[in-house]
């Protein structure tokens, strides 16, 4: 036996150091919790590894600063005209966006949709990735000490990027979507089709799960699904590549992703998610038709001092205008609830200036939105008459300036147009 | 590119300094964390497995080839996120092939290193695979022509590498 073992003793050690390898390899998938079980001996892999990864990612970045704040300034005034231009561009494209996400927030409300939406992110600089082509997973510079957790999305302003895989002390390792093992709830854009992003041996992306009989257009938007429990709904995934015909009855669809999965500097993790339902601002689409039409109603004569008065809250096209009553008119940022109530009261001066304080007061959003949306009927059909109650109406409302800042952000954006449209008159 | 079988005479045997032979190995380590995200494209190399095979054959000793490849394997492991051992296994039937290679054929040349890298580098992925899908149950889909691109270019730079390497060779 024993020159039997001496004879093969290369081969004998060989088999020994790969049975122990295996045996330990049993073991951890026994107990399948492997990460638990080899935690600290990752840790101090990990720990060995990652400042030497910090430091350089530092040094990198410091002399890339250096290069592009003090050398690297040749074309910036160029640069800066054109992104000017394109921030103009982008704000009235923004109008145009928050009219939308106003009138869709109002449809889901009305259907008690929840929404998820990001509460709290945490933004984390890549230092490195897991040394193997085999797995697609990076390390970022937030750990434990940080509030990161497994199971946090990982996303950047161009789309998600992976999830929380492992948590050290300084550092957490990323499993990225177009790993083998990661899988990402989604769904097509236009079809509203659902299936699953996963990765392959290639670091492509795959949507699975899409019935052969769909028909799915190249360069259609990949969104997640929010089904998987770790991405928020509609963040951006990527886009469809290539369809093909796949295994059995599935569509093989490749999908572009839309983060640069390869070339991560800086990345967010998204440590809190809020689940709420979307509050309506119903009042702000009719409030804006009847801040239109009652621009298009034959005007008053000004009466400047009337207008100035009303007007602070920058409200008021239905003050200077025709819409005497508009004592809705000035309260118009609070708008309509004004307009409502005076219809409802018989609008004596005294009587508005009360009650379009109340609403001031506790305009904390739902009351006075939805104020809003009875008050511009309200203020349509009062238009016509009003003109001697304007000046009684824009006087009392006076103090109402204050209610004006406590309107939601949003609506007072697409308000104010005709507010400032209306002084010229 | 001769491969030529030399006799036990002709065998030259080198051996490393401590700061080469535990330095070499964690750089690998270290670069193959680091480049990929910086340079996308380095991730198709495997730096460890490199660096394995060129110890294993500069000291033709297979129980040194072994060792040092299941040392380098299970720290590779430890960085990534899958059961630790999956590597450490790979690599510890690498070091153990390269060196035994080493041992019989002349393998100093360029030719020959690229040959013996480019296959061994494909006896790795197959030892990896197939305890990563057959003992660990992971799903990973082998492609072939990223696997024979991916040895080729490993075996290419293999031979640059090996060049640099030869540097910190000592005779015994």
């Amino acid at each position: 036996m024993e020159s039997v073992l001496g004879r093969y003793r290369n081969l004998t050690i060989l088999v020994g150091v790969l049975f122990l390898q295996l045996l330990g390899l049993a073991v951890q998938v026994k107990r399948s919790a492997d990460v638990e079980h080899t935690r600290l001996i990752r840790i101090w892999a990990v720990e060995a590894i990652t400042p030497f990864e910090r430091g350089l990612v530092w040094a990198q970045n410091g002399s890339s600063n250096l290069w592009h704040n003090y050398f690297f300034l040749r074309g910036v005034r160029a640069e800066n005209r054109q992104l000017k231009e394109q921030i103009e561009q982008m704000r009235l494209e923004q109008v145009r966006l928050s009219e939308d996400a106003t009138q869709a927030h109002r449809l889901q409300s009305l259907l008690i949709f929840k929404e998820q939406f990001i509460a709290k992110t945490v933004a984390a600089q890549v230092i490195g990735s897991g040394g193997s082509d085999l797995s697609r997973i990076i390390y970022i510079d937030k750990g434990k000490n940080d509030g990161m957790k497994p199971d946090l999305a990982v996303i950047t302003a161009g789309g998600i990027v992976g999830k929380v895989l492992q948590v050290f002390p300084t550092s957490s390792q990323v499993l990225m979507i177009n790993d083998q093992s990661s899988g990402v709830g989604a769904m097509l854009e236009k079809s509203r089709l659902q299936g699953v992003v996963r990765g392959t041996a290639n670091g492509e992306l795959v949507l699975d799960r899409v019935m052969s009989d769909e028909h799915i257009a190249a360069g259609e938007s990949v969104l997640s699904s929010g089904g998987d429990q770790i991405f928020p709904k509609g963040l951006p995934v990527g886009t469809v590549s290539k369809v093909s015909a796949g295994r059995e009855m599935f569509l093989s669809i490749k999908v572009k992703p839309a983060a640069d999965l390869s070339r991560l500097e800086e990345v967010l993790v998204v440590t809190e998610k809020q689940e709420r339902e979307p509050v309506a601002e119903s009042g702000d689409s009719r409030g804006r038709a009847a801040d239109i039409l009652a621009q298009r109603l034959p005007s008053v004569p000004e009466k400047p001092a009337t207008v100035a008065g009303a007007n602070p809250a920058g409200t008021g096209a239905a003050a200077s205008d025709a819409t005497g009553q508009d004592a809705g008119a000035g309260e118009k940022p609070q708008p309509n609830g004004a307009a409502k109530i005076v219809t409802e009261t018989g609008t004596t001066g005294g009587v508005l200036k009360k009650v379009v304080q109340k609403p001031a007061a506790g305009d904390s959003g739902k009351n006075g939105r939805s104020g809003s949306g009875t008050g511009s009927s309200a203020a349509l059909s009062a238009t016509p008459n009003a003109t001697s109650n304007a000046s009684p109406k824009s006087a009392n409302s006076t103090p109402k300036p204050a209610t004006a800042p406590s309107k939601p952000s949003s609506p007072q954006s697409s308000s104010q147009p005709p507010a400032t449209e209306d002084n010229p008159h | 590119m001769p491969i030529t079988y030399t006799s036990g005479e002709q065998i030259e045997v080198y051996r490393f300094s401590i700061p080469v032979t535990v330095g070499v190995p964690l750089l690998a380590l270290f670069l193959q964390a680091f480049l990929p995200r910086r340079l996308p494209f380095f991730s198709i190399f495997d730096l460890p497995l490199l660096v394995t095979i060129f110890f294993a054959m500069a000291r033709r000793n297979p129980i040194s080839g072994l060792f040092t490849g299941a040392a380098i394997g299970l720290v590779q492991d430890m960085l990534g996120p899958y059961p630790i051992g999956i590597y450490g296994i790979a690599k510890t039937v690498v070091g153990y092939g390269a060196s035994s290679l080493g041992a019989k054929l002349d393998v100093e040349n360029v030719g020959a290193r690229f040959l013996v890298t480019t296959g061994f580098y494909l006896v790795h992925a197959a030892v990896y695979f197939t305890v990563a899908r057959g003992m660990v149950n992971l799903k990973l889909d082998w492609s072939w022509t990223r696997g024979i691109l991916a040895g080729l270019a490993n075996g290419l730079l293999g031979v640059a590498l090996y060049f640099v390497l030869d540097k910190f060779k000592q005779r015994t």
